[in-house]
C-alpha cells in the first residue's frame, strides 16, 4: 500500500506539473460542456428536417408536429435536389397538396408517415424522386473521405514535427547547411504524397465493398483532394511551428479536428444549423473540401462550379503554409 | 596561417542565470582543443554556440576571421551530446540523407571503414549499443570530410574498451589535419587527445594552456603513495602534506629524495610504495573545489 502511495503521488506530481497535459484536462471539459450547452440549449433538435415550398396556406396540421423542423424554401428545383441529397427528408408544398419524397431515404419513409397520419393522406399528392437519387452512403462517402485526409493531415506533420523538435532531430538538422523551407517543403511533400495514396485506395476499397456514386472528374476530385491536404497540412504546420511538448500540440490538434469533424457538414446536413455555427464552418477547410467533393461526385460538378472551394482552399493553403514556414523555429 | 576559430567575450544568459560569462579563446587549425569542466560550468552552452545552435547573447564567434555563416555550416562537423535521429533508418541510410545535405562528401566506404559501421550498416539506428551509436553519430559529423569537428562529450557512458576505441578514432582524425574541438569532464581523455584545454566553471575559464604547461604551472611537487597499514603506528615527518585516502596516505613533496629519507628514517617500509607525478585530475580538482555540486 505505501509503494502504491508513493508511485501515486510520483505520477499526480509529474502530471499536475506537466502544465500542458493539466491545461488540455481541464480546457476540453470546459469546452465541451459550453459546445454542448450552446448546440444543445432551448429546444431540444428536431428529429426531421422537412422543407415547405411556398406558402404555408392553407396550413396543414403537419406543420404543427412537434420535433420536426421546418425549413422554408421557394426555389422548388433546389428544393427536390434538397431531397436527393438527403438535406431534408421530405418537401411539402401546401398550397398543391403535394409532397416529394426520396423513396431511398429511410427517415424520409417515416416522415412521410408522420405526413400521411397528420393530414388524412388521401388528400396528399405523393411526388417520388426518380432518376439520378442519391442514397445517403453516395452523400456521405465524399465527407468520410475528406475526414480520413484531415486526421493524415493534420497530425502526421504537426505532431511529427513537435516530436523531432523534442528529441533533437531538428537540432542536428538545423547544424547542416539543409534550411527551414526545404526542410518544411520536404516534411509537407510526403505527407501530402502518402494522403492522397491513401485516399486513393480508401476510395477504390470502399467502392469496390459498397459501390457509390461518382459522376464528375477524377482528376478535379484529385485536385480539391491535393488542395484540400495541402490546408490541412498547413494547419498542422502553424501548430507546430513553436511548440516543445507532443502533449500542447495533441491538445491544440484535437481542439482544431474534433469541431472540423462535427461541423463540416460531414456526418448531417448543416441544414437549418445556427448562424454562427454556419459562419464558424465556412472556417474549416474541411467544409470546403466536402463540398467540393459531394460537388463533383454526388452533381458531376465541373471546375467552374467548384472553383469558389478551390479558391478558398488555395488560399487557406497559402496563408498556412506561408505561416507556418515564417514561425518556425527548430528549437 | 590565422585561428580557425576565434571566440571574444562570449556571454549566454538566461533568466536568472548568467550560463556563460565572458569567455574568450581562440583554436589554431589542426589542433584539438578540450573544454573542462564540471557539470553545469557551461561547456555546452559554450560549444553550442560555437556550432552556431545557440545565439549568444553578447560576444563574437568567428570562423576563419568571418562570422559564423553557410560556409561554417559546410566545413564543420558536429556530434552532439544528446539527439536523435529520424525513427526507422537504417545507418546506411542515416549516413546517406545526411552525406546529400552537403557539396562535399568523404566516400562512403571510407566512412565506413573509418568509423567501423561495417558490422550493422543496415540495422535500424535505434537497436545500436552506446559505442556504436557514438560511432554512427561521429561518422554524421565526418560526413562532410569537416575542416573543423566538434565533440560535446563524445565518450560519456562508454565503457572502457568503447572509450579507448574511440579516441583512437579521434587520432585519426587529427591526424589528417582536422580541427577538434571536444568537451569532456574526462581528466584522462583531455590529456590523451587535446593540445591545448581551457578549463570552466561557473560561466568562465579560470585557465588555459597546453595540458603539461598548466600541469607545470600549478603544481612543482610528486605524490609518494604509501598503504595506510605500512605507516600504521608510524610517526610522520613533519613539513609534508598529507592526504588520507581509505586504504593508502598520499604525501605531496618537492624534493622526493629528502621525503624518502625521512621516511627511512621512520622506519617506513618502502617496498610498496609508488611514486607518481599530479594529473589533470589533481589540478581540475584544485581548480574547480572539492566540494560537491547539484
Amino acid at each position: 500500500m505505501k509503494r502504491f502511495l508513493a508511485a501515486l503521488r510520483a505520477r499526480n506530481l509529474e502530471f499536475v506539473r506537466d502544465r500542458s497535459a493539466l491545461s488540455w484536462a481541464f480546457v476540453m471539459p470546459v469546452l465541451i460542456v459550453l459546445g454542448f450547452g450552446f448546440g444543445l440549449s432551448g429546444e431540444p433538435a428536431p428529429q426531421y428536417k422537412v422543407g415547405v415550398l411556398g406558402p404555408a396556406e392553407p396550413r396543414p396540421v403537419f406543420l404543427d408536429t412537434p420535433h420536426i423542423g421546418f425549413v422554408p424554401l421557394t426555389d422548388a428545383a433546389a428544393a427536390r435536389t434538397k431531397v436527393e441529397r438527403h438535406q431534408i427528408d421530405l418537401l411539402v408544398e401546401p398550397a398543391a397538396r403535394r409532397y416529394w419524397v426520396n423513396t431511398e431515404s429511410p427517415r424520409g419513409a417515416l416522415a412521410e408517415r408522420l405526413l400521411r397520419g397528420s393530414d388524412g393522406g388521401a388528400a396528399w399528392t405523393r411526388e417520388t424522386l426518380s432518376g439520378r437519387v442519391i442514397r445517403y452512403v453516395d452523400w456521405l462517402i465524399p465527407g468520410l473521405l475528406a475526414m480520413n485526409m484531415m486526421w493524415s493531415a493534420l497530425y502526421g506533420v504537426g505532431y511529427v514535427l513537435v516530436r523531432y523538435r523534442k528529441n533533437g532531430v531538428l537540432k542536428r538538422l538545423r547544424a547542416t547547411p539543409l534550411n527551414a523551407v526545404e526542410f518544411l517543403a520536404a516534411q509537407v511533400a510526403s505527407r501530402l504524397l502518402l494522403v492522397l495514396t491513401v485516399s486513393t485506395l480508401v476510395y477504390a476499397g470502399t467502392d469496390a465493398l459498397v459501390g457509390f456514386a461518382m459522376f464528375g472528374s477524377y482528376l478535379n476530385l484529385l485536385l480539391v483532394f491535393a488542395l484540400g491536404a495541402t490546408s490541412l497540412i498547413g494547419i498542422g504546420l502553424v501548430v507546430a511551428s513553436r511548440l516543445a511538448t507532443e502533449e500542447m500540440a495533441d491538445g491544440l490538434l484535437n481542439l482544431i479536428s474534433w469541431p472540423m469533424m462535427f461541423l463540416s457538414g460531414i456526418w448531417f446536413s448543416l441544414e437549418g444549423m445556427h448562424p454562427w455555427v454556419l459562419a464558424l464552418a465556412r472556417l474549416f477547410p474541411l467544409t470546403h473540401v466536402t463540398d467540393a467533393a459531394r460537388a463533383i461526385m454526388i452533381d458531376g460538378a465541373g471546375l467552374a462550379q467548384i472553383a469558389p472551394q478551390l479558391g478558398v482552399l488555395a488560399a487557406f493553403s497559402l496563408v498556412g503554409l506561408g505561416l507556418g514556414a515564417a514561425l518556425f523555429r527548430w528549437e | 596561417m590565422g585561428d580557425i576559430l576565434e571566440v571574444h567575450d562570449l556571454v549566454k544568459e538566461y533568466p536568472g542565470l548568467r550560463a556563460v560569462d565572458g569567455v574568450s579563446f581562440s583554436i589554431a587549425p589542426g589542433t584539438c582543443f578540450g573544454l573542462l569542466g564540471p557539470n553545469g560550468a557551461g561547456k555546452t552552452t559554450t560549444i553550442e554556440m560555437l556550432e552556431g545552435i545557440k545565439t549568444p547573447s553578447a560576444g563574437r564567434i568567428l570562423y576563419r576571421g568571418e562570422p559564423l555563416g553557410a560556409r561554417f555550416r559546410r566545413e564543420a562537423g558536429i556530434m552532439f551530446q544528446s539527439t536523435a535521429l529520424q525513427d526507422f533508418l537504417t545507418v546506411r541510410e542515416c549516413l546517406c540523407f545526411f552525406g546529400a545535405l552537403y557539396p562535399r562528401q568523404v566516400p562512403f566506404d571510407e566512412l565506413v571503414h573509418t568509423c567501423a559501421l561495417g558490422e550493422f550498416l543496415d540495422r535500424d539506428n535505434r537497436k545500436l549499443s552506446g559505442g556504436q551509436r557514438q560511432r554512427l553519430l561521429l561518422a554524421i559529423a565526418l560526413v562532410n570530410d569537416p575542416e573543423l569537428v566538434f565533440l560535446d562529450e563524445p565518450t560519456t557512458g562508454l565503457d572502457p574498451q568503447a572509450r579507448r576505441n574511440f579516441w583512437a578514432l579521434i587520432e585519426s582524425i587529427k591526424a589528417r589535419g582536422k580541427t577538434v574541438v571536444l568537451t569532456t569532464h574526462y581528466m584522462e581523455e583531455a590529456y590523451q587527445l587535446c593540445d591545448a584545454i581551457a578549463i570552466m566553471d561557473r560561466g568562465r575559464i579560470i585557465a588555459r594552456g597546453t595540458p603539461d604547461a598548466l600541469l607545470a604551472a600549478h603544481f612543482d611537487d610528486r605524490i609518494l603513495q604509501l598503504p595506510r597499514e605500512d605507516l600504521a603506528g608510524r610517526g610522520l615527518p613533519a613539513g609534508f602534506a598529507v592526504f588520507e585516502r581509505r586504504e593508502s596516505v598520499e604525501i605531496s613533496t618537492r624534493d622526493v629524495d629528502a621525503a624518502l629519507a625521512a621516511l627511512l628514517a621512520a622506519g617506513v617500509p618502502l617496498a610498496r610504495l609508488s611514486v607518481r607525478s599530479r594529473t589533470l585530475e589533481d589540478l581540475f580538482l584544485e581548480l574547480t573545489g572539492r566540494e560537491l555540486r547539484a
